[in-house]
């Protein structure tokens, strides 16, 4: 039998979570350091697969697959293809990094790397799931740590109820997607949760035309969808540093993915029906959640309300349901997901120095961290498209299969290219240059080399993406990914 | 059928005829063991109650066929033993938790939990009206005393009190139900009746009016709205450990009857108690779980949630079907487990700072990283969250809800849990994110209580991730039924 | 040397950005090893394409030096490079530039590193757009140079000014120049974007030659609308991004601030190419894509041209600020590049629009050559006297002889003075578009006599006139360092004006096979 990777990677976060639950709380260093290690493991493994995935025999690979509850044909099966192959190493790295910038966290650690491991394993369960029930059952033990690592750690002057906020959304989302899924299971009377049992299920059209919204909107909540994105900005900016980078950067994925794995792909004619108008939803979010994002006063809230208007972007991607909409959303949840921990990383260590996030009161950092202030930028410049980055690679397409079914719609959304243009300018020319405030400039220093090896690692992977889309394997990945989802659709 | 009393017949009481040997030996050693050693008599009843558990799973288990033992008075099945262990587990867990307080010094106490589990014991496997009268009050009466066991505090005596008047005025209109069935058809035997119902011989209008009057006995054990009311009181007023026997063992037993009586007597009216248990699940997790949304005493509140789960139970039954019952079995023993966890947890908090408002759980995390962890567990698994037992019972319920056509139920369900999750989640967020008052101290507990309840964790995590086997056995006691 | 002559163009293209890369991991102290490092990075782009030049083919058709390699397959994108002869200049003017604007930085003293290697990222970005024969990466450059500008001019821009905002904030000058900036050219972009992506969809192929061949043929109705609206829109989605980057009036409007604001190797960048960027997409992108609607509207484009000629040239006499007064002018002289490709464009061929098309290239060139020869004279005189009002000036003409000397030079270049570059291209413009649009084309003769009015204006402002008594003894004539800067110019200047046959040759041919 093969070495089972996924399996490892799937559950190493939640052994050590209770590993660390079985270390002493005071001994703070040994915990970090376990955690650390756990994380690295992970990145490694994550990156094995993302490399040695064969792109050429395309397909789910890498499968394993155990019977979990036989009587309703629920199993434990997992595989990545190329879709789910960059989540997983976005996974990874989101990890990896978040350890890193949480190293200096000293109310008990041990409770949050412990909870934020947990999490960890819900996500990456999620990724790789190729049960449907499989997917639910990570895609809560996902969010409840949430709701601890948020109001525990969090910012105190929001952090109850952005907390309770995002996790009632959230289940309410998932409750609903729930039903539909049984609701799948029941009708298509195959007495499996398996995803390839239920792709053939050949669901009547009605049926999936029913059932879609359900499925597809549960889900698209954890996505930000407008109009339930509410909850997203708030639990961004009441959640501790690590945990908005997980959130923003890999929840919403989460959300967006199993959308696409359980309503896209299980329902292609529900899909066909309702994506006229879901791409409507999906520009509101785009232009929308740029606009509120210019309008704030808040650093956060800012990058907030961008991670809405770019899960819109994906969301649009999904919409378009052919190849460059999809292949372009598929990098989107990648870049977007590196950009977004590499910004809620920076608005982390400015706040721990500054400890106000007002956009007025800030200026001048990129004199006492400079490495910090390029790192921002090269994300900022991913964030508006630019050329060159990885933002640029997953948006074009995007922009192309939206051409190739609503054009006007692109014509719309292009508007929030500009629009983000100008608070990421906003920010890096009030944030980092200006002048600093008197209050707190003498005792603000550079950041830690681990804080540096964080945030260059993310650079890096944006910038890479953004140069060589093949050479880096990402867009491969993708297309073969997208490959499978054209074929459950029936080649439109 | 034989008078005889044979191998077999001794095999399917086995369970209680170790109970009884238990009871004396309870009371053997209460006379002996004084002072401090007292506390042993818990230690004793648990391990009793650990044997017979190993027992039964090893010898009792039944003939693949359902048979009828001791003058048809009793079934030797799968679904008798599964609830069996399920008592005797809940009593065992009962035990350890309580002997670390006066009460649980007492032989009186243990006898009475035995007693009780006796009785439920016999109503899980009675298969005659006579017998399982006579076992509803063997449970009963026992627990009425143990809710008013604190004899010193006004709120016990009060809670016995009211929980003897309700409960005998409950059992009085279940008994008229049976005497209209016994009336009608000169029969007692269950499955005899459920022929007499399909046969005409009894009148429909007296086969629903006696329907309504058992299952107003029966909601009252399962404390289903309408018949809930009583609940809250009495778990706040009772001893901690007690009020978690109430709502989980007690709870059980009255599930095990429902289940048996509806399938057996009554499959011929399906469609009516259906729609009658779809209703009353409807409003009894939706009332539970509203009006635990306001509740500022921990035991109140968890007296509100257990009322709202009985609610989500009854989704499962009354989808009518093998997959409806065995998942209501399996979130009957997945909550038995859960509920007294939490139960225990609050109860070792709560005795230990004298006080069960919600406000003074603040900062138990960093009083007690330990018992906090399993009250997280605990009350996650309650709403119904992954890796928790709690989730895949309830994923399961709502499964056979949306098979057997009730998808607005299943609508409610997922609703309620999206409320029940609120308030769980604002105990753990006193419990983790507050800070405990100033110069309160670190809080230790009784070790063997500690263990018990971080064992019951454990359980609850391996049966939300390993539900396979334990599903199994749910699903083999179901089809019994059928 | 195989490898280097094969791969000629990627390595001109990337060779800054790894000089940027290994700039980046020197230690930010080592301020003397970044520029000269930075300088000698610069200067091998150049011989690159000094050898470029001499290997390259002129009287062969078609791209040369063409490279082409898998990028982005999923949209049928791929890194394609090659040069014809108005790329081929443009390189040239660019690796020419760069490596002197260095040079005029070496007196850049805050965060050098960053300022280099910004630099060599803004060269590479110029590069990318005239190298790129693949529409998308011709954006991605073309996107990707804002980037560096943009910081070149927040950062290291003129310390003085403010400008208020809305609701009473004020922000500096610089920040509201590069804000600017970044805004509108990127606002700009937006419909080259657009439009790019279209192309894209409905050709299936982002390849130029490819596009070239069979974008013209393009028949059907897309998206509801029958093709000629889709390419009138189109096309105007390019016209409009690229008359912003020129800019034509009345798009100008961000260049003054943006000029006025940059450190002065920014606005030599700045006025010497990257306004170029917008000119060389007119040619390369414009004409033969839309050859039909570029042809309809040429007439347009060629008001908006002679417009920004005669009121760039107005505008630059009204300015007090010397800075300013050039940023007009090249306001003006880019009016005549777009003259005189709206004239190839009415005509669509023959030998005015091949005359016409000429001296828009040249002009381009010529222009990157003056304009950035002025822009450094004033940065010179501003750093020695820290203002750019020319009201404070006055009659430096004895403290500074050798400045006086070469301003002199460098604005009649400017000016058209036959015998110097500018005059070569403009007559070649003039003499095109006289016979398409004559009446525009007269109009633009009489702006060119406001281009002697405002360049004789700051002459005398500066240099002649009573001399200003508090620059006595204050002011220090020009240094080596600076005179190495603009000699080159000056010399290219006077070889152009002699002797424009080994350049014209070059752009000649290229331009006679655009039609």
């Amino acid at each position: 039998m093969q070495f089972p990777i996924i399996s490892v990677i799937v559950l190493t976060p939640v052994v050590t979570g209770l590993i660390l639950f079985l270390l002493p709380g005071e001994r703070k260093n040994l915990i970090r350091y376990t955690a650390l290690t756990a994380a690295v493991i992970d990145l490694l493994l994550s990156f094995w697969v993302y490399l040695s995935y064969d792109i050429t025999a395309g397909g789910y690979q890498f499968l394993e697959k155990f019977t979990w509850l036989p009587q309703l044909g629920i199993s434990y099966s997992v595989g990545v293809d190329g879709m789910n192959a960059p989540l997983v190493l976005l996974t990874g790295v989101v990890m990896f990094t978040g350890v890193l910038i949480s190293w200096g966290i000293d109310d008990r650690p041990r409770e949050f790397f412990g909870f934020l491991f947990i999490l960890a394993t819900g996500v990456f369960g999620v990724f790789v799931s190729l049960d449907v029930f499989m997917l639910f059952f990570f895609y809560e033990i996902a969010v409840f740590p949430m709701y601890l690592l948020i109001s525990i750690w969090g910012w105190k002057k929001t952090r109850e109820y952005a907390a309770m906020k995002l996790t009632l959304y959230l289940f309410i989302g998932s409750m609903v997607s729930l039903v539909g899924a049984l609701a799948m299971y029941f009708v298509s009377g195959m007495g499996s949760f398996d995803m390839f049992v239920l792709q053939d299920a050949n669901f009547s059209v009605a049926f999936q035309r029913v059932w879609f919204p359900f499925v597809f909107m549960g889900f698209a909540v954890l996505g930000g969808i407008w109009p339930f994105h509410n909850w997203s900005p708030d639990g961004h900016v009441a959640a501790p540093t690590a945990v908005s980078m997980f959130h923003a950067g890999v929840l919403m994925k989460l959300g967006a993915f199993a959308a696409l794995r359980v309503g896209i792909m299980l329902l292609p004619e529900g899909a066909k029906f309702w994506m006229p108008y879901v791409i409507l939803l999906a520009l509101v979010n785009v232009v929308y959640g740029a606009f509120i994002a210019m309008r704030q006063n808040d650093f956060k809230y800012v990058i907030g309300f961008s991670s809405v208007s770019h899960m819109g972007l994906v969301m649009m991607g999904f919409a378009t349901l052919n190849a460059d909409g999809l292949t372009g959303a598929g990098v989107q949840m990648f870049s977007h997901g590196i950009m977004t921990a590499l910004f809620f990383a920076v608005v982390g260590m400015i706040y721990d120095r500054a400890h106000t996030r007002q956009i007025d009161e800030l200026g001048g950092f990129a004199k006492k961290m400079p490495f910090v202030a390029v790192a921002f930028i090269v994300g900022g410049l991913v964030s508006m498209g630019m050329p060159g980055f990885s933002g640029f690679v997953a948006e074009f397409p995007i922009f192309m299969g939206v051409w190739q079914t609503q054009p006007w719609i692109a014509v719309v959304a292009s508007i929030s290219i500009v629009i983000t243009a100008s608070y990421i300018i906003r920010i890096v020319t009030s944030v980092f240059f200006g002048k600093m405030p008197e209050s707190y400039a003498d005792h603000i220093g550079d950041v830690a080399l681990r804080d540096k090896i964080a945030l260059g690692l993310l650079s890096a992977l944006l910038i890479l993406i953004g140069i060589l889309p093949y050479p880096t394997r990402m867009v491969p990945l993708v297309t073969s990914g997208v490959e499978n989802i054209l074929r459950l659709l029936g080649g439109v | 059928m034989s008078n005889l009393i044979d191998q077999t017949m001794i095999i399917a009481i086995l369970p209680e005829i170790g109970l009884v040997v238990l009871i004396g030996l309870v009371l053997l050693f209460g006379g002996i063991w004084k002072g401090k050693r007292l506390k042993g008599l818990g230690w004793l009843t648990a391990a009793g109650l650990g044997v017979l558990i190993v027992l039964s799973l090893v010898f009792a288990g039944p003939q693949a066929e359902n048979q009828l033992v001791w003058g048809n008075m009793l079934h030797h099945d799968w679904y008798g033993l599964v609830f069996r262990l399920i008592f005797m587990l809940g009593a065992a867990i009962t035990a350890i938790i309580a002997m670390e307080y006066d009460y649980g010094q007492k032989s009186e106490f243990y006898i009475l939990l035995l007693t009780s589990t006796l009785g439920m014991n016999l109503m899980a496997s009675a298969a005659d009206l006579i017998m399982l009268y006579l076992a509803f009050e063997t449970a009963s009466i026992p627990l009425y005393v143990l809710a008013g066991f604190l004899k010193r505090e006004k709120s016990s005596v009060e809670a016995g009190f009211k929980y003897l008047l309700f409960g005998a005025m409950s059992s009085a209109l279940m008994l008229f139900g049976f005497s209209l069935i016994y009336g009608f058809t000169g029969m007692t035997n269950l499955a005899d009746l459920a022929q007499a119902v399909v046969q005409g011989v009894f009148p429909p209008s007296a086969v629903l009016v006696s329907l309504l009057l058992v299952l107003i006995g029966f909601s009252f054990k399962i404390s289903a709205f309408p018949f809930h009311f009583w609940a809250p009181d009495i778990y706040q007023g009772a001893a901690t450990p007690i009020s978690g026997f109430l709502s989980t063992a007690s709870k059980a037993a009255g599930f095990s009857v429902l289940l048996r009586v509806m399938f057996v007597v009554y499959p011929s009216l399906t469609g009516q108690w259906q729609l009658i248990l779809g209703i009353i699940s409807g409003l009894t997790m939706t009332v539970g779980n509203i009006i635990a949304l306001t509740q500022k005493d921990l035991k109140r509140l968890l007296a509100y949630s257990s009322i709202a789960h009985a609610g989500y139970i009854l989704i499962g039954i009354s989808a009518a079907s093998a997959f409806g019952v065995g998942s209501a079995v399996f979130y009957i023993g997945t909550y038995l487990l859960t509920n007294l966890t939490a139960f225990g947890a609050v109860a070792l908090a709560g005795e230990k700072t004298g006080s069960f408002a919600v406000d003074d759980f603040d900062g138990l995390s960093r009083r007690s990283p330990g018992l906090a962890l399993i009250m997280l567990v605990s009350l996650l698994s309650l709403a119904g969250m992954p890796p928790f037992g709690g989730f895949i019972a309830k994923v399961l319920v709502f499964a056979a809800g949306v098979r057997g056509g009730m998808l607005w139920l299943v609508a409610v369900g997922a609703l309620n849990s999206i409320i029940g999750l609120f308030y769980y989640l604002i105990v753990l967020k006193h419990v983790y994110l507050y800070l405990p008052q100033e110069g309160a101290p670190k809080l230790t507990f009784p070790k063997p209580a500690v263990a018990t309840l971080a064992l019951l964790s454990l359980g609850i995590i391996v049966i939300g991730t390993l539900f396979s086997p334990w599903y199994h056995w749910a699903l083999n006691a179901a089809q019994n039924l059928f | 040397m195989e490898l280097v002559t094969n791969n000629l163009l990627t390595l001109i293209l990337f060779l800054p950005a790894v000089t940027a890369l290994v700039l980046a991991l020197i230690p930010g102290k080592n301020e003397k090893l970044i520029r000269w490092l930075a300088l000698a990075g610069s200067l091998v782009p150049f011989a690159l394409s000094v050898v470029l030049w001499t290997q390259f083919n002129a009287a062969e058709p078609g791209f040369q030096f063409q490279v082409k390699l898998d990028w982005y397959e999923a949209i049928n994108s791929s890194y394609h490079l090659g040069i014809d002869g108005i790329s081929l200049t443009m390189v040239l003017l660019t690796t020419i530039l760069t490596p002197l604007a260095i040079l005029t930085s070496f007196n850049i003293t805050d965060k050098v590193k960053a300022y280099m290697v910004l630099f060599m990222l803004l060269e590479m970005g110029m590069l990318g757009v005239f190298l790129s024969l693949d529409l998308l990466l011709f954006f991605v450059f073309w996107e990707f140079g804002l980037v560096p500008m943009y910081f070149l001019i927040n950062q290291w821009g003129s310390e003085k000014g403010e400008r208020t905002l809305w609701k009473g904030v004020t922000v500096k000058a610089r920040t509201y120049a590069s804000m600017k900036f970044m805004l509108y050219t990127m606002a700009g972009s937006l419909g080259l974007l657009l439009a790019i992506q279209m192309i894209g969809v409905a050709a299936g192929t982002f390849d130029l030659p490819q596009l070239f061949s069979i974008w013209k043929g393009v028949e059907g109705s897309f998206f509801g609308l029958d093709m000629e609206s889709v390419k009138t829109i189109a096309f105007w989605a390019f016209v409009i991004a690229f008359a912003l980057k020129v800019p034509v009036w009345p798009f100008h409007t961000w260049l003054p601030d943006a000029h006025t604001e940059a450190p002065t190797a920014g606005s030599m960048i700045l006025a010497g190419v990257l306004l170029k960027l917008g000119a060389y997409g007119f040619i390369r992108l414009v004409l033969p894509l839309y050859p039909e609607q570029a042809s309809q509207y040429a007439g347009v484009l060629a008001f908006l041209a002679v417009a920004s000629i005669v009121i760039g040239a107005l505008n630059s006499f009204g300015q007090e600020d010397f800075k300013r007064l050039v940023a007009y002018s090249s306001i003006n002289h880019m009016g005549f590049v777009i003259l005189g490709i709206a004239a190839a464009a009415r005509v669509g061929g023959g030998p005015d629009a091949t005359l016409a098309l000429n001296g828009a290239v040249l002009q381009m060139f010529n222009h990157g050559i003056s304009a950035a020869a002025m822009f450094f004279l004033v940065g010179v005189i501003y750093g020695r006297t820290h203002t750019r009002d020319m009201n404070q000036y006055g009659g430096l003409f004895p403290l500074v002889p050798v400045y006086g000397g070469i301003l002199i030079f460098s604005s009649m270049a400017a000016l058209g003075l036959p015998g110097l570059n500018g005059f070569v291209s403009e007559f070649l413009v003039v003499r095109g578009a006289w016979p398409v649009f004559s009446v525009y084309t007269a109009v633009g003769m009489i702006g060119l006599f406001f281009t002697g009015v405002y360049v004789l204006k700051s002459l005398k402002k500066v240099l002649h006139g009573p001399l200003n008594e508090s620059w006595q003894g204050k002011l220090t004539d020009i240094n080596f360092r600076e005179i190495v800067v603009v000699a080159p110019l000056m010399v290219l200047m006077l070889w152009i004006g002699i002797w424009p046959a080994w350049i014209l040759k070059v752009i000649n041919w290229a331009a006679g096979w655009m039609f």
